[in-house]
C-alpha cells in the first residue's frame, strides 16, 4: 500500500506535500512507479521507465530538502532526447538509439528538479492522432481501454489521466498535445512557437513543432510552462518570453471577449456531443462575465490541406538523416551498395504512415510542383496569420472544440488516413500561425471527455491560462477516468 | 587551331567554393581546422544526430559580407537559408544548408586585365564531409570496395561565388581566379589553399560562333584543384566542343571531371540524371538581416585590395603595369616588396623580388635585401657582384650584406688609378685587338672590356671600363 494515491494528484499538491515533508521524493516517486507497474500493462503509456535513475534523483533531492517543484515527477514523450537513455520517437529505425545530449526542455526540467519517470509512447515521429502508429504497439485510453487516447502524444496524455505522472511533456505539430488531452480528459497546452526550445526534440515539422505540458489542472500547466519556456541559444527560433509566466488564480472572465469562428464550427464531422459541450462551456464563460462575439476565419478550413503539405514537406527532409550510416537501425545484405542499404533500412525501419508522409513531402517539394503545392500552402499560412491578427483586433481569445470527436475505437481509422487527419481540424490552424492554444476538459459526451480549445495571440499564454483556469473552476470536471474512480 | 579560335568563341562562367577560416564551424561549435585526426572535430550537430538544430556562426556571416564588399556586391538586407536535399554519405542530414534564391551577396564584379567580370552572387553554406574511397578505381566511389567518411570537414563554412559567363578564354579564367584568390587572401577570409581544398573551382564552359550573342550548350567541369588543371581542363573541353560542333554533332549538357593524368574528360552525369534538390526554406533558421552599422564597420575594416594596390604600385612607385600586377599575385609578395621599397630603389626592388631565383621573399629578410640594393645604388658593388653577395646571404642570413662585401673583398674598384693600371695592362697584352679597334672594328672593345672585368673579378663597372678603354685608345 502506498502512502499517497497518485490518481488525481496534481503537481501543485505534490509540491505542497514534499515542501511540508509530509512525504519524501522517494516515496512519491515510488508511489507513481508502483501505479505504473500495476496499471500500465493495460494501457501501454510508457515505452520504458527509469526507476533506478528516478529514485537516485529523488534520494539526492531528499538529502538536500526539496523546494519549489523539486521532486515532482514528470513523464517525457519519447521524442525528447535524454542523454544516454534510449530515445526512439516511436520508431523502429531509432530502436536502441541513445542520444549524446539532453533536449533543452529536458535540461530545464532537470534544473528545476523535476524527476523523469520514463518515456511515453507516441505515434511514430509524431505522425498520427491515435498513438496507433507507434512501432511499439498502441496506447489505450484510460477512460475506455478499447479506445485510442488520441495522438501523437497519446502516451503522455493517458499517463497523466491514469495517475502515472502529475505532469508530462508532449509535442504539438498539428494538435498532438491538445487532441490527446481532449480525448483523455486532461489539460494540454501548446505554447507559442518559439516559447520552448526545440533543441533535442526529434524534428517532424520544424516550423510547426512545439513542446508543451499535460497536467490535471490549468495551474499545473502554468507551473510546467514556467519550467520549460524561455530562450535557448541552441534553438535560433526560440525567444525570451515578453513577460514571465504567472500561475492563474482568476475566478471570473470579466472583460474578456471570446470570438467564436462560426464558419469553422459549421464544418461537417463535428459530433453533436462535442458541439453541445462546447456550447455549454461558452454559456459558462458568459456567466463568468466574458463577452462572446461571432467571428469568421474563412481561410481556416484550408488549414488542414495546407498543413498536410507543409508538415510532410518538412518531415521528408527531417527524416532523411535516418539512413543507417551513423546510428539507429541498419539493414544490410551481402553485396549491398550504400544505396541498397539506405533503401533496405528505410523501407523496413519506417512504418506506413511515416513512409506515406515522406512520399507526400518529397512529391510536393519536387521541381515543377513546388509552387503549386508548397508555395500555395505557405500562402495559405500567410493569409491565415492575417486573419487571426484581424480577429484578435476585436477579441481577446478564440474558442473552438479541441477535437471534432471524442475518443474513437482502436483500429477504426488506422486504414483511413483522411479520417485520421480530420482529427486535426481545429488544432492545425494554431500550429500554422504559431499561436498558443490550450485544451481543457469541458465535460463528458456519452461518458467520454470533450476538449475545449482556447487560442490567443502570440505570447498570450498568461491570458489563455487565466481564462482557462476560471472556466476550469466553473466547470468542475473530475479528471479521474470513471473506471478508476473509487466505487466507479 | 588559331583559325578555329577565330571562328569560335569560348564562354566561361565559374563557381568558386571558398572555405572560410573561422574558428568554429558554420552551425556548431566544433573547431574548424584542416588536418586533424579523422572524425575528432565532430559533435551531434555536425554528425546530423536526431534533434539537433543549427545555429549560425556570426563570424562566418561577417566574412561572407567582407567577401561581398571586396567584390563590389550589394549586401542583401535579408537573406534566407534553404535546405538542399540529397542522399549521399558525405551529408549526414541528407540535406545541405545553403542559400538559394535569396543569397547574402549579389551583383558584384572583379576587374581583371581591363575586363569587368560580373559576380552574380556569393552565398553562405556548409561543406560536406570528406569521403575516401578504397579499392576499385583510384579515388572514385564507383567500384570502390569500401568508403570512409571523415566528418571533420562537415559543416565548415563555405562561400560559393558565382560569376556571370563573362570569361572568354582559359587564360582569362585563370587570371581571374588568381586575382580572386589574392583578393580573398588579402581580405583574410581564407587561406585559399587549393591543395587542401579550401579553394575549389567548377567551370561552366560553352562555345559559340564568334560574334554570336546566343549561348551554346554548356558543360560543367568539376573540382579542378590547381590553376594548371583549371586551364588545361577548360582548354581540353573547349577543343572537344569545337570538334563536336565542327563535325555537326551537338554538345550534350553534362557534368565532366577532368583527369589531369590522362588529360581526358569523363562524364559524371548528364542533365537527365541531374538531382532534384527540392530546395525549401530552412525552418530551423531565421533570415539573416545584417545591420547597416555592421556592414559599414566591415567595409571600413577592409584592407587595400589587390586591384587598388596594383594601381597604386604603378602610380606611386612608377612601376610598369606588368610589374605592379605580378607583385600583387600574392599579398605576401606585395607586402615584401613594399618593405624593401621603403628603404631602397623601388624599380630595383621590384626587379629583385620578381626576377631573382630563389625568390628573396622566402629567403632573405626585406631589410637585408634593401641594404643590398642600396649598396648597388651607392656604387659600392656592381650588379654582377650583387648576385654573388645574394648567394652569400642565402647561406648566411645573419651577416649584413655590407659586411659580407668587406669580408669577401667584393667592393667595386672605385680607385681609378688602380683601374687605369689594369686597363693599361690589358691594352698592352692585346695588341691585336687594339689594332682591330683602331682600324674601325669597334665591336672588339667588348673583348677588351671582358678582359678587364676578368682581371677585376667583376668588381668594376663595365661601362666605366669601356669609357676608360675608349679614352686610352
Amino acid at each position: 500500500m502506498t502512502v499517497v494515491d497518485t490518481l488525481g494528484l496534481t503537481a501543485e499538491r505534490c509540491a505542497q506535500l514534499l515542501g511540508a515533508r509530509e512525504i519524501s521524493c522517494r516515496e512519491l516517486v515510488e508511489a507513481y512507479l508502483e501505479r505504473i507497474d500495476a496499471h500500465d500493462p493495460d494501457l501501454h503509456c510508457f515505452l520504458r521507465t527509469r526507476p533506478e535513475a528516478a529514485l537516485a534523483e529523488a534520494d539526492a533531492l531528499d538529502a538536500a530538502g526539496p523546494k519549489g517543484l523539486q521532486g515532482v515527477p514528470i513523464a517525457l514523450k519519447d521524442i525528447l532526447c535524454v542523454r544516454g537513455e534510449e530515445t526512439t520517437a516511436g520508431s523502429r529505425i531509432l530502436a536502441g538509439h541513445r542520444p549524446l545530449y539532453d533536449a533543452g526542455a529536458v535540461t530545464r526540467c532537470r534544473d528545476a528538479g523535476l524527476i523523469a519517470l520514463g518515456k511515453t509512447n507516441m505515434d511514430e515521429f509524431a505522425m498520427g492522432s491515435s498513438t496507433e502508429h507507434s512501432a511499439f504497439g498502441p496506447t489505450r485510453n484510460p477512460w475506455d481501454h478499447e479506445l485510442v487516447p488520441g495522438g501523437s502524444s497519446g502516451g503522455s496524455a493517458a499517463a497523466v489521466a491514469a495517475g502515472f505522472a502529475p505532469l508530462a511533456l508532449g509535442t504539438d505539430t498539428g494538435g498532438s498535445i491538445r487532441q490527446p488531452a481532449a480525448l483523455c480528459g486532461v489539460v494540454g497546452l501548446k505554447p507559442t512557437y518559439g516559447a520552448v526550445s526545440r533543441h533535442g526534440l526529434i524534428a517532424f515539422g520544424s516550423s510547426l513543432d512545439q513542446i508543451g505540458p499535460f497536467s490535471l489542472t490549468v495551474r499545473d500547466a502554468a507551473l510546467a510552462l514556467q519550467v520549460i519556456a524561455g530562450h535557448d541559444p541552441c534553438d535560433s527560433t526560440s525567444v525570451p518570453l515578453p513577460e514571465p509566466v504567472s500561475v492563474p488564480d482568476a475566478e471570473d472572465m470579466r472583460g474578456v471577449t471570446i470570438g467564436i469562428p462560426t464558419d469553422l464550427l459549421a464544418i461537417e464531422g463535428v459530433e453533436d456531443g462535442v458541439r453541445a459541450s462546447f456550447e455549454e462551456t461558452i454559456g459558462e464563460a458568459e456567466r463568468l462575465g466574458a463577452s462572446i462575439r461571432e467571428i469568421t476565419l474563412p481561410t481556416a478550413r484550408h488549414a488542414l490541406p495546407a498543413y498536410y503539405l507543409i508538415a510532410p514537406a518538412e518531415a521528408s527532409a527531417n527524416l532523411a538523416r535516418f539512413d543507417g550510416v551513423r546510428y539507429g537501425l541498419r539493414l544490410e545484405e551481402p553485396g549491398d551498395t550504400v544505396v541498397d542499404m539506405y533503401g533496405r533500412t528505410r523501407s523496413q525501419g519506417f512504418g506506413d504512415e511515416v513512409k506515406r508522409r515522406i512520399m507526400l513531402g518529397t512529391y510536393v517539394l519536387s521541381a515543377g510542383y513546388y509552387d503549386a503545392y508548397y508555395g500555395t500552402a505557405q500562402r495559405v499560412r500567410t493569409l491565415l496569420l492575417r486573419e487571426f491578427a484581424d480577429a484578435f483586433s476585436g477579441v481577446d481569445l478564440i474558442a473552438t472544440p479541441a477535437s471534432p470527436t471524442v475518443a474513437f475505437p482502436i483500429g477504426e481509422r488506422i486504414d483511413d488516413p483522411w479520417a485520421m487527419y480530420a482529427c486535426d481540424l481545429f488544432t492545425v490552424p494554431v500550429n500554422l500561425t504559431g499561436l498558443p492554444g490550450i485544451s481543457l476538459p469541458s465535460g463528458l459526451s456519452d461518458g467520454l471527455p470533450v476538449g475545449f480549445q482556447l487560442i490567443g495571440p502570440a505570447f498570450s499564454e498568461n491570458r489563455i491560462l487565466a481564462a482557462a483556469h476560471a472556466l476550469e473552476q466553473a466547470i468542475g470536471f473530475d479528471p479521474v477516468p470513471t473506471g478508476y474512480r473509487v466505487g466507479g | 587551331m588559331s583559325q578555329r579560335a577565330n571562328t569560335w568563341e569560348p564562354v566561361i562562367g565559374m563557381e568558386i567554393h571558398v572555405q572560410l577560416n573561422t574558428v568554429t564551424k558554420m552551425f556548431c561549435r566544433c573547431e574548424n581546422r584542416f588536418g586533424a585526426e579523422p572524425n575528432t572535430l565532430t559533435c551531434p550537430l555536425c554528425l546530423g544526430h536526431p534533434g539537433v538544430l543549427p545555429v549560425i556562426n556570426q563570424g562566418a556571416v561577417e566574412k561572407a559580407i567582407e567577401i561581398g564588399l571586396a567584390l563590389g556586391c550589394t549586401i542583401a538586407e535579408r537573406s534566407v537559408f534553404h535546405r538542399k536535399n540529397y542522399f549521399y554519405p558525405d551529408s549526414p542530414k541528407a540535406y545541405q544548408i545553403s542559400q538559394y534564391d535569396e543569397p547574402i551577396c549579389v551583383d558584384g564584379h572583379l576587374d581583371v586585365g581591363g575586363a569587368r567580370i560580373g559576380i552574380t552572387r556569393a552565398h553562405l553554406e556548409e561543406d560536406a564531409a570528406k569521403l575516401v574511397h578504397s579499392g576499385g578505381e583510384a579515388g572514385r566511389i564507383g567500384g570502390a570496395e569500401y568508403s570512409l567518411v571523415d566528418f571533420n570537414r562537415c559543416g565548415t563554412p563555405l562561400v560559393e561565388i558565382v560569376t556571370e559567363p563573362d570569361l572568354r578564354s582559359p587564360e582569362q579564367a585563370v587570371a581571374f581566379l588568381a586575382l580572386l584568390k589574392n583578393t580573398l587572401q588579402t581580405v583574410g577570409v581564407s587561406d585559399c589553399d587549393m591543395e587542401k581544398g579550401s579553394l575549389r573551382c567548377d567551370a561552366n564552359v560553352s562555345v559559340r560562333p564568334a560574334g554570336s550573342s546566343e549561348f551554346g550548350v554548356k558543360t560543367e567541369l568539376k573540382n579542378m584543384n590547381s590553376f594548371k588543371f583549371l586551364g588545361d581542363g577548360m582548354a581540353a573541353e573547349i577543343r572537344r566542343q569545337i570538334d563536336l560542333l565542327e563535325r555537326g554533332e551537338p554538345v550534350v549538357q553534362e557534368t565532366l571531371h577532368y583527369d589531369p593524368g590522362s588529360k581526358m574528360l569523363r562524364s559524371l552525369r548528364s542533365k537527365e540524371e541531374a538531382h532534384d534538390y527540392r530546395y525549401f526554406p530552412e525552418p530551423d533558421l531565421v533570415p539573416l538581416a545584417p545591420s547597416r552599422e555592421l556592414i559599414d564597420r566591415l567595409r571600413a575594416g577592409l584592407p587595400e585590395l589587390p586591384a587598388a594596390r596594383t594601381a597604386r604600385f604603378a602610380e606611386s612607385y612608377g612601376l610598369p603595369a606588368q610589374y605592379a600586377a605580378d607583385l600583387n599575385a600574392e599579398p605576401r609578395v606585395a607586402d615584401y616588396f613594399e618593405s624593401v621599397a621603403a628603404a631602397a630603389d623601388a624599380k630595383s626592388a621590384a626587379d629583385w623580388v620578381l626576377n631573382t631565383r630563389p625568390s628573396p621573399v622566402d629567403e632573405v629578410p626585406a631589410g637585408r635585401l634593401a641594404e643590398l640594393i642600396a649598396l648597388i645604388s651607392a656604387g659600392t658593388i656592381t650588379s654582377t657582384i650583387a648576385k654573388q653577395v645574394y648567394e652569400l646571404m642565402l647561406a648566411d642570413g645573419e651577416t649584413p650584406p655590407a659586411q659580407l662585401v668587406e669580408q669577401h673583398g667584393l667592393a667595386s674598384i672605385g680607385d681609378s688609378a688602380q683601374l687605369e693600371a689594369m686597363v693599361d695592362e690589358v691594352i698592352e697584352a692585346n695588341p691585336a685587338f687594339v689594332e682591330q679597334f683602331r682600324s674601325g672594328k669597334e665591336g672588339v672593345i667588348n673583348a677588351l672590356v671582358g678582359q678587364v672585368m676578368k682581371q677585376t673579378k667583376g668588381r668594376a663597372d663595365a661601362r666605366q671600363v669601356q669609357e676608360l678603354l675608349r679614352s686610352k685608345l
